[in-house]
Order: structure tokens, then sequence, then C-alpha cells
């Protein structure tokens, strides 16, 4: 029996990794430098970078910010011993114009009432965005505030969107009374009919008379002076709001059984998500009038709100579309079996639902209408694109061109990167226990 | 328990049109339809009452009339003589060029940088996202109206490249020329031409269709169909005997053979940019409209493209790439056979809106001042005319047309890569 010459009684200790393994060394080797290949896309990107941000940075550090006008600017540049055409940003052109692409035409001393109609905007939108930190009594100044914002921005007297938010009181109570002495459906009939009737005819002698009793208002402010992106917001946030329920609506005749209400649905919708928004513009500014009763002439910022409203609503009701059809088949019946009706079904059950999954479907259709208010300018309203051109316009200005529009597109991407990380969060939060 | 009894024979009472279910829906339709009905009537009485106010009868005449205005970049002969009509076809020609031309770049620079995104290389990854939250966060015709002031701004006059010691020169060989003025590319000419086929006579859609372009058109299509046959016939040797001829060269030389011998027989050449006094003169000239068009479009639908190629990647479950690894397939072709072909069930549906998007969006052209069909029957004819109603009403049906084939198409194409399934 031979003698085992050697056993270990004890573990050997363990042994670093090699440094090639771990740390930035072994980061780098399996993210950078894995193969030929990657190494040679790894060089070449740092290269890429290096050159961009070495033509950039000196570019944007330029001390230009006092600057008067385009010529002093390459003064102070040519001072500093930088020459040539890119030498560095003209950035007095900021300085002095941020105001105005942000504002623009607005009375100065008003400022605040955009301001305020913004800030509040958040307020009421809260309840709907951050529903688990928010108390849901807020929801009560939520359907308050669309009758609030115009009144803030284009000012008037009060009683403007009292008397519109009298015709929904209206409609609702006529809705209610006929509700109950007689069916649903002429409830709906009677109640939608009796607040376009207040909205058509009533409410002008109501403004009036309560005028004459009490007039209570601010400086009303006309159209021609909104501009920059107070207009884009402007213009997003109305479509938005105003799209919501439009398009709530379309859905649902959409998916209805109803044959014609269906093709009446899909009809607008595809026609709407056919055509490019310009061409919705140009209706907006020559053809809108040509469509009501003549002698009908509103300002063109109310004609593009309406276009941009129905074009937002197309794409709205699709959205919603998809949320509706993303419930199960269990949640209807369900309510059916429940023998709730249409309404009381949508009202109680599906909506709630249907709307919650869609919140960032909607988030980014906003996000696309917000981005396509630019259009505007096209059509000569002066958002921020149409501001750059009237700058350059400018005696002491002309020329300038990078920065002008590297401001504007850096405050467009702001709010829209913003939002669109907010629909992945809600995303991400909705998503649990779907899967 | 069933118990069938017949209904109670009802009367019809006017109260059930509401209270029951059978007749409520007809009801609503009916309500519906009337209400619409009342809503076109009251907008067509409008329109009638407003346009006989501003003595503009509805009448699409003007068409036939001169247009008497310069469309600089177009694919077909057009002068100032020619009428409203022609103008609007030059102009949707230019919009399905762009549109085209976009949608296939914006594709390929999509799928590019979607793959990129997801590289394992750090740095790779990180500049595609850039790109990508960079594009899709700024509103395009900020893009387009940036991407024109680079071209103009940055870009050498013609005027630099004259004199002894040009400030700049021209690329590739002395062909392309990229000035701020556009770009010149050499152009294709034939010297034993074979001539064109004119289509409808003198009239505003006459149309050249270029018999040299058809016959290489059909050599090539004659060359596609052989090299296939010849790749058929290679997989059924393969499967009889297990050996695959080498094949490769036939399948090149039965392509570029005859077309080589066609372009020698029409006597193809390249017709060169040259400069020639202040400006450019032969080869093509693509404006500077066109270009940044085209570019801000590809750039802007890239970036959509790219998060749709990467959510359709990742939509694949991880285990389909293990077992492609596990059979030993390496990564480049793991993507090329396994995973793109299911990923593209799940991209192609969204990319067709983004192509839809793409084409709506290039009625921005008018922006940058790119003669498309809303710069020219939406533009100026519209502003010549005063006829507003006919031009937006009639601009608006073409963009809803080429949507609609556009999708029809593509939904067609979605049809025959779809799944099979039962």
């Amino acid at each position: 029996m031979s003698d085992i010459g050697f056993v270990r009684t004890e573990m050997l200790p363990e042994q670093a990794p090699p440094a090639s393994e771990v740390g930035i060394i072994g980061w780098m080797r399996h993210n950078l430098f894995d193969g030929w290949f990657n190494s040679a896309l790894t060089l070449l990107s740092v290269y890429f970078v290096y050159k961009v941000l070495a033509a950039l940075v000196p570019w944007i550090l330029s001390p230009t910010w006092d600057a008067g006008s385009l010529a002093e600017c390459r003064e102070i540049l040519a001072g500093l011993g930088r020459e040539g055409h890119y030498a560095g940003a003209c950035w007095g052109v900021i300085n002095e114009r941020w105001i105005q692409l942000i504002f623009g035409f607005y009375p100065a001393e008003l400022y605040w009432r955009p301001i305020a109609a913004f800030i509040l905007l958040g307020v009421a939108l809260a309840p709907v965005l951050f529903s688990d930190k928010v108390p849901a009594k807020l929801l009560v100044f939520s359907a308050l505030y669309p009758f609030i914002f115009p009144w803030l921005l284009w000012g008037g007297t009060i009683w403007g969107p009292i008397s519109a938010l009298l015709g929904f009181v209206i409609g609702w109570l006529v809705y209610s009374a006929v509700d109950k002495a007689m069916s649903n459906l002429v409830g709906i009939i009677a109640g939608t009919l009796a607040a376009v009737i207040w909205w058509l005819v009533l409410s002008g002698y109501f403004v009036g008379a309560m005028d004459t009793i009490a007039a209570i208002g601010i400086e009303p402010v006309e159209s021609r002076k909104f501009g920059g992106f107070m207009l884009s917001i402007t213009i997003g946030v109305v479509a938005i709001a105003c799209s919501l329920p439009l398009g709530i609506v379309l859905a649902l005749g959409r998916q209805s059984d109803l044959m014609i209400v269906k093709y009446l649905c899909v009809g607008f919708i595809e026609f709407i998500r056919g055509v490019p928004l310009i061409t919705l513009l140009f209706v907006a500014s020559t053809l809108l009038n040509i469509f009501l009763p003549p002698g009908t002439d509103f300002d063109i910022i109310l004609r593009v709100l309406i276009m941009v409203t129905l074009f937002a609503s197309a794409y709205m009701a699709e959205v919603i579309r998809g949320g509706l059809a993303a419930l199960p088949r269990g949640q209807y019946e369900g309510a059916d079996s429940l023998g709730l009706n249409y309404w009381q079904s949508q009202r109680l059950i599906i909506m709630p639902q249907a709307l919650k999954i869609s919140i960032p479907g909607i988030v980014s259709t906003f996000i696309g209408v917000f981005k396509d208010t630019t259009l505007v300018s096209i059509i000569g309203l002066l958002d921020p694109l149409g501001l750059s051109n009237a700058i350059r316009a400018d005696a002491n200005w002309n020329g300038i061109v990078w920065e002008l529009y590297g401001f504007i597109a850096l405050l467009f991407f702001a709010f829209c990167f913003g939002m669109s990380r907010y629909s992945m969060y809600l995303e991400r939060k909705l998503h649990t226990g779907h899967r | 328990m069933t118990t069938l009894t017949d209904p109670p024979k009802e009367q019809f009472r006017l109260s059930m049109l509401l209270y029951d279910t059978r007749y409520r829906s007809a009801t609503i339709q009916v309500i519906a339809l009337i209400g619409f009905m009342l809503l076109a009537a009251w907008i067509i009485s409008n329109t009638m009452q407003n346009l006989a106010a501003l003595g503009k009868p509805v009448e699409f005449g003007f068409f036939a009339e001169p247009a008497s205005y310069d469309i600089n970049q177009r694919l077909i002969d057009y002068t100032s003589r020619d009428t409203h009509l022609r103008a609007a076809f030059v102009g949707l020609l230019n919009t399905l060029v762009v549109a085209v031309l976009g949608c296939v770049t914006a594709t390929i620079l999509g799928v590019v940088i979607g793959v990129a995104r997801l590289s394992h290389n750090w740095i790779v990854a990180r500049i595609m996202t850039v790109y990508v939250e960079m594009f899709r966060n700024v509103p395009v015709l900020l893009w387009i109206v940036f991407i024109m002031a680079i071209l103009i701004e940055t870009l050498p006059a013609p005027r630099a490249f004259r004199g002894e010691n040009p400030e700049a020169s021209m690329m590739l060989g002395d062909t392309v020329a990229i000035t701020n003025r556009g770009v010149y590319i050499p152009e294709p000419l034939f010297s034993n031409t074979l001539g064109d086929i004119h289509l409808f006579g003198d009239s505003s859609l006459r149309f050249n269709v270029s018999l040299d372009l058809m016959a290489i058109l059909v050599v090539l299509g004659i060359g596609i169909w052989v090299s296939r046959w010849i790749k058929r016939r290679a997989d059924r040797i393969q499967e009889q005997t297990g050996d695959r001829p080498v094949t490769w060269w036939q399948r090149t030389a039965v392509i570029v053979v005859p077309m080589a011998i066609l372009l020698y027989l029409l006597g193809f050449h390249l017709g060169y940019p040259e400069l020639k006094g202040f400006n450019f003169k032969g080869g093509t000239h693509l404006r500077n409209s066109l270009i940044a068009l085209w570019l801000a479009l590809s750039l802007y639908t890239a970036a959509f493209i790219a998060e749709i190629v990467r959510a359709g990647i990742l939509a694949i479950p991880k285990g389909q790439t293990e077992a492609a690894a596990a059979l030993g397939l390496r990564p480049r072709r793991i993507m090329r056979l396994v995973i793109l072909p299911q990923a593209l069930r799940v991209i192609i549906p969204p990319l067709i809106s983004n192509y839809l998007n793409l084409t709506k969006n290039s009625s921005l052209a008018i922006a940058v001042g790119y003669m498309d069909i809303t710069g020219t029957l939406g533009g100026i004819t519209m502003n010549q005319t005063g006829r507003e109603l006919e031009c937006v009403l009639l601009l608006m049906l073409v963009y809803l047309s080429i949507s609609l084939l556009i999708s029809a198409i593509m939904n067609w194409y979605n049809e025959s890569v779809k799944l099979k399934e039962r």
C-alpha cells in the first residue's frame, strides 16, 4: 500500500481575476475592444466625437453674450484673435431676443398671465399625470382649468368663460332631467341641443347683460400678439385638450356596431390621417371662413386651433382605439353581465382602464402635435421659427443663423425629451402586472 | 331547462324606436346620418353663398391657363408657358421623387442605426442613442431649414472652383461638384440612343419614356431571372447530391455581361459637370432645396425607424439567439438568418406608417422652395389664380391617394411576409 504523499488540508485562497478582466481595463476589453471590428469602430467613433466637439465647443464658448449686433460680435471675436466666419457664436442675439422668442409680441407688462396659465396647467395636469401622489380632489380644478386658460391668455371679460362653462352645466341638467323622464338617448340629444342653443344664441345676451351689471375682466390681448413658444405651447395644449373628448367619441364610433356611425368615423379619421397637416393649415388660412356663414370672420389663431384640433383628434382616436383593443374581452362582457348599459359600462369600466393604457400614446401624440406647431410659420404665424426670420430681418442681426436655430432646437428638445422620458416612465409603471 | 316560446306578437309602437334595442340602433344611425347631412349641406350652402359673393364659382378651367412661373428642379420638360395642370404634374413627380429617395435612405440608415444601438460596443451604442434622441425631439421643419442653412452657408460657391489655385475642388476625380447652389453629378448619356416614346401627345400630361432606360431594365430583369434560375438549380443539385456547385461567377456573369454589351451598344458615357462662366454646366444638377429636404426627411425618419427596428429585434426571445448560437452560427449570420426575418414581422406595420409620415412631411418642401405638389398646386398656382377651394381640395385628394396607395402596397407586402399560421 503506497503512501499518499500529500493531502491539502485547507483551501487555497481565492486568486484575484487577471487584471485584463476586471476594472476599467476589463470593461474596455469587453465593451470597446472586443475583436478587430469593434476596435476599429471604437477608434473611429472616438475620432468622430473628438472632431465634432473640437468644432463645436470653441464655437459655443464665445464671450459675446453682451454684444448688441452681429458686427459687435465680430469685433469682440477679432479682439480675441479669432478670425473667420465660424470663429464663434454670437450669443448677443439670444440675450436680446430670448424673451421675444418665448412670448412673441405679448405685452411685456402682462407676461405674468401666460406664466400663471402654464404654472396652473401643471397644477391641473398633476392629478392626471401623477395620480398616485396628488390628491384626486384636485381633479375639480382640472375640470375648471380649460375655462381659466383661455381667459388668462386672451383676457377680456370673465363672463365669457363662465358662460361657456354654463353651457356645459345647462347641457348636463337637461340631460339628467330628460334621462329620468324619458330615455337616455333622448337625454343625450336634448342635452347637446340645449348646450348648443345656449352657446350660439343665448350666451351672447348673457355675457352682454352680465357685463353691464358687473364688468369684471382683465385687459384683452389680441391674437396677433401671440408668438414664440407661448404660441406653440398654446396650440399644442388646446389641441390636445380639445381633441381628447373628440378622439374618445371617434374611437367609440369606430368600434361601434352601428354601421353608418362607424363609417362616418372611419372616413373622418382616415381622411385626416391621409393628408399632411400643412394642407389643413391651408384650409385654416384660406377656406375655413368660406365654409362658415357669410360675414363670419374670426382670427387666424382660432382657425388654426380648430384645424389642429381636428388633426390631433384623428390621431387621438387611433391611440384610444388601441387602448380599447388592448382591454381583455372579459371586461366588456363583465360590464354587460352586470346589466350596465352602454354609457354606464363605458364610463365605469371601459374608459378608466382604456384611457390609463393609452396615456403613453396620448403623450407621444402631444409631442408630435407640439413639434408640428412649427408648421404654422408657413402660413405666417410667428411661432419660434417664424420669429427667427423676423429677427434676421433686423439690420443688427442680419446673417445670424446657427444661434437662433440652435436655441429653438434646444428648447424643443428639452420639452419633447422631458415628455418622452415621462411617457417611458409611465409605460414601465403601467407595464407591471400585464406580463 | 330550455323553454322556447314564441315572443308575443307586439304591435309596433313609436316609442319602441327609443326603448327597444332592436330599433334603437337604427334610430341612432338615422339621427347620425341626418346630422351629418345637415352639417354637410350647411357647409356647402355657406360655401356657395360665399363664393357667389366673391364672384368665384367652382370650376377647374384655370388648369388649362398658362402657369407663367418657373420650376427649376424637375424630371420632365416644363416651361413657364405650360399650363397649371402641367405644373401640378411636375410638382407631383417631384413629391414622389423626394418621397421615394427619402424612404430608401431612411430605411437603410434606420436599420443600421437601430442595429448599432444594440451593439455591445458602448461608445457606438451611445452615439446612436444621442442621434435618435436628437432627431426625434426636434421638429422636422427645423431640421429642414437647418440643413438648408448648412448647405447654403458652409459649402463653397461655384466661383471658389475657379482660377489657378481654387479654394475648392471637385470630388471623385473631378466628377462631382458640391457647391452652395447644389450638387452636380455626372449624368448618363447614350450616343446611339434608341429615342423616346412620347405619351399623351401634346397635352399637359405628356410624358417621355426613354427606350434606353426600358432596354436596360428589361436586360437587368432577364439577368436577375436567369441568376435566380441558376440558384434554384444549385439548390436542387445540393438537395440531391449534397454538393453545392460553385455558381457565384455564373450568377454575376449573367447579369453583368449582357448589361455591359447593351451599354456598349448604346454608346453609354457620362456627361460630367464643368465650370463655365459663373456656374457649372452639364451633369445632373440636384438643387439645395431637394438635397436639404431629402437629407432632413431621411435623417429625421431614420431616427424613428431605428427605434422600430430596435424594438422589433428586442421583441425576439433571447432563446432564438441562443439556439442559433448553439447551432454554431456566427453573430452576424444569427442576425441575418434568424433574428431579422422574425423581427421583420414586428417591424413592417409601424414602418408603413413612417413611410406615410415621410411622404406627408415632404409637403414641408414649401419651406425651402422645393417645388413639390404643395409648392406648385398649393403654392404659386393657388396664389396666382385665387382658386383656394379647388386647389386645396385637389391637393388633399392627391395626398390622400398617395397615402392610400402606399398603405395598400405595403399592406400587400406585409401579407406576403407574414407568418403563415393556421
